[in-house]
């Protein structure tokens, strides 16, 4: 029977500590959509989509209701565009018109964002892999909802240095082709070292091809509610330190793993992973970098903190792992700039650096995320900190990523504006010295040595 | 049976759990467990319902209980049984 005071811990995890279900995702196959007409393509994606989430928002709101815990974010992810445009597109603009056909059928069910319009290209390119990820900019401009992630390495396959060479011009038409709206455009793309195939949150959520037709992933979040338990043993040592984020982990978990089964059971899609991430937000107390102030650092960034975030990542994959059956996705803690409040502050009194965001990176569980930068930063340069992240990942085994922003027309110190849970921040310093030589010898960084395992 | 946890807060006063016992009569729900503590005048309760005779969505016995907890001066709220022993039992 449930006890007065475990009552109370629930109820006020959610009214006064940001608990929430932060994103419930459906992927969908399109592979079954193929075709090499491009208007029949496009009608058999809309179909598809409309078909399988048409009850996809209203069941996530009914969970949220009964439960008590609201479902911030209902969302999709698609197998990768390039393999689902390849045989009907001709052009970039063709796939262009794949972008606006997964946008119209987002807001058709009323998702807010759609993952997928991806490319894996960590060994090499095809034809279609490079025009889809030439249609970038443009796709981006013309749609609200769409989201992108390219794949540019990973520990079996080694980097792509042609395909970063090329993401950093990119990342930077994006910029240009979103300007007016501080380079937006550059906060729904994603490129990745390790990508998983089942990854719930956005921007880099899309289908696998390893997964089956449909599958409800579920990311859970709650940097609010281990704040707060923190709050309670300052001064502990770290065993206390530990156990306590740990048994947080599992409870946080736990409301992501009843939701996942139960939309499951609704919604009539099998069950695929929980994603344990601690997911910040940039409302008050909803953030990573509080924890990590919590844990006796003056600002994030400050010497400890990736120690800091090292226990912190480990500790609830400890706690989460036990209360779901399977676990997946990024499952970790994310250390984005502009959506976390108290961190766009440390970096604003200088405590966090990009240097130190990339330290930061071998202990997390994604990468360099939503950073505001000037957006007169060379693409080289921006080709350069992909490089370097990518490599993290690749050497250490892990996922990264790179999701940066250059806001074109605005410098170090200004401010960008990205609104809603993209949050906003002022634009951060990049290194001067340049890179150029490095990243335009083209070619690829073969696999490291660790990764020869048969 | 699906059972509900109804949890309240507020400022203590007479007649608080006998305003939200009438609402669970009037809508044929029954009150399995009952629990609560006061301190420094305020008040923490806990109650177990059975709702299978009731005849609303979750939302709606949400919307009564809202109703009932601007007359008392309390927030009243209704959750499914399942989510707490998720989150407190292994």
């Amino acid at each position: 029977m449930v006890e007065l005071d475990e009552a109370f811990e629930t109820v006020n995890m959610v009214s006064h500590e940001n608990l929430d279900v932060r994103t419930i995702t459906m992927g969908i196959s399109l592979l079954d959509c193929i075709d090499s007409d491009l208007d029949v393509l496009c009608e058999k994606i809309h179909r598809k989509i409309t078909e399988s989430a048409r009850d996809l928002v209203r069941v996530g709101d009914e969970i949220g209701s009964e439960y008590g815990v609201p479902v911030i974010n209902k969302r999709i992810s698609v197998t990768p565009i390039a393999l689902i445009g390849g045989a009907a597109c001709k052009s970039p603009q063709d796939f262009v018109r794949i972008a606006q056909t997964l946008d119209a059928s987002a807001k058709e069910v009323g998702v807010n964002f759609i993952g997928g319009y991806s490319a894996l290209v960590q060994k090499g390119m095809t034809p279609a892999d490079r025009m889809l990820i030439e249609s970038i900019p443009e796709a981006l401009a013309k749609t609200e909802r769409v989201c992108s992630s390219i794949g540019l390495g990973s520990t079996k396959t080694g980097i792509n240095m042609d395909a970063v060479r090329l993401m950093g011009d990119i990342i930077l038409m994006t910029a240009e082709a979103t300007k007016e709206d501080d380079s937006l455009g550059c906060a729904k793309l994603v490129v990745f070292c390790n990508p998983p195939d089942d990854n719930p949150f956005m921007a880099g959520a899309f289908h696998g091809v390893t997964e089956a037709d449909r599958v409800i992933n579920v990311g859970v979040s709650g940097p609010g509610v281990v704040k707060h338990e923190l709050e309670k043993i300052r001064g502990a040592d770290f065993e206390v330190l530990c156990e306590t984020i740990k048994r947080t982990a599992f409870k946080v978990t736990r409301v992501g793993q009843l939701f996942a089964k139960e939309a499951s059971k609704r919604l009539g899609v099998p069950f695929g992973i929980v994603d344990l991430s601690l997911a910040p937000t940039p409302a008050v107390g909803d953030s990573i970098a509080d924890i990590i102030h919590e844990m006796g650092m003056e600002y994030a960034g400050a010497p400890g903190t990736t120690a800091a975030l090292a226990i912190l990542n480990d500790q609830v994959k400890k706690g989460g792992v036990m209360a779901s059956s399977y676990v997946g996705g990024l499952s970790g803690a994310f250390i984005p700039v502009t959506e976390d409040r108290s961190m766009a502050e440390a970096a604003e009194v200088g405590a966090l650096t990009l240097e130190k965001l990339e330290a930061m990176t071998c202990v997390c569980s994604v990468g360099l995320d939503m950073i505001a930068i000037p957006g007169s930063t060379p693409a080289t340069t921006i080709a350069g900190i992909i490089a370097d992240e990518m490599a993290i990942g690749m050497v250490n085994q892990k996922t990264t990523a790179v999701r940066l922003i250059p806001v074109i027309g605005k410098d170090v110190g200004d401010f960008a504006q990205f609104g809603g849970l993209l949050g906003e921040a002022k634009i951060m310093p990049v290194n001067k010295f340049g890179c150029a030589d490095f990243v335009n010898r083209g070619g690829r960084i073969p696999a490291p040595i660790h990764s020869f395992k048969n | 049976m699906s059972k509900t946890i109804v949890t309240l807060v507020g400022k203590d006063r007479v007649g608080i759990i006998a305003t939200v016992c009438n609402f669970f009569a009037e809508n044929n729900i029954n009150i399995l467990d009952l629990k609560q503590t006061t301190s420094r005048g305020y008040i923490n309760m806990m109650m177990i319902v059975d709702t299978d005779e009731y005849k609303g969505s979750m939302q709606d016995l949400n919307l009564g209980l809202e109703e009932v907890g601007s007359k008392v001066g309390c927030i009243i709220k209704a959750q499914h049984e399942e989510i707490f022993e998720m989150m407190h039992r292994i």
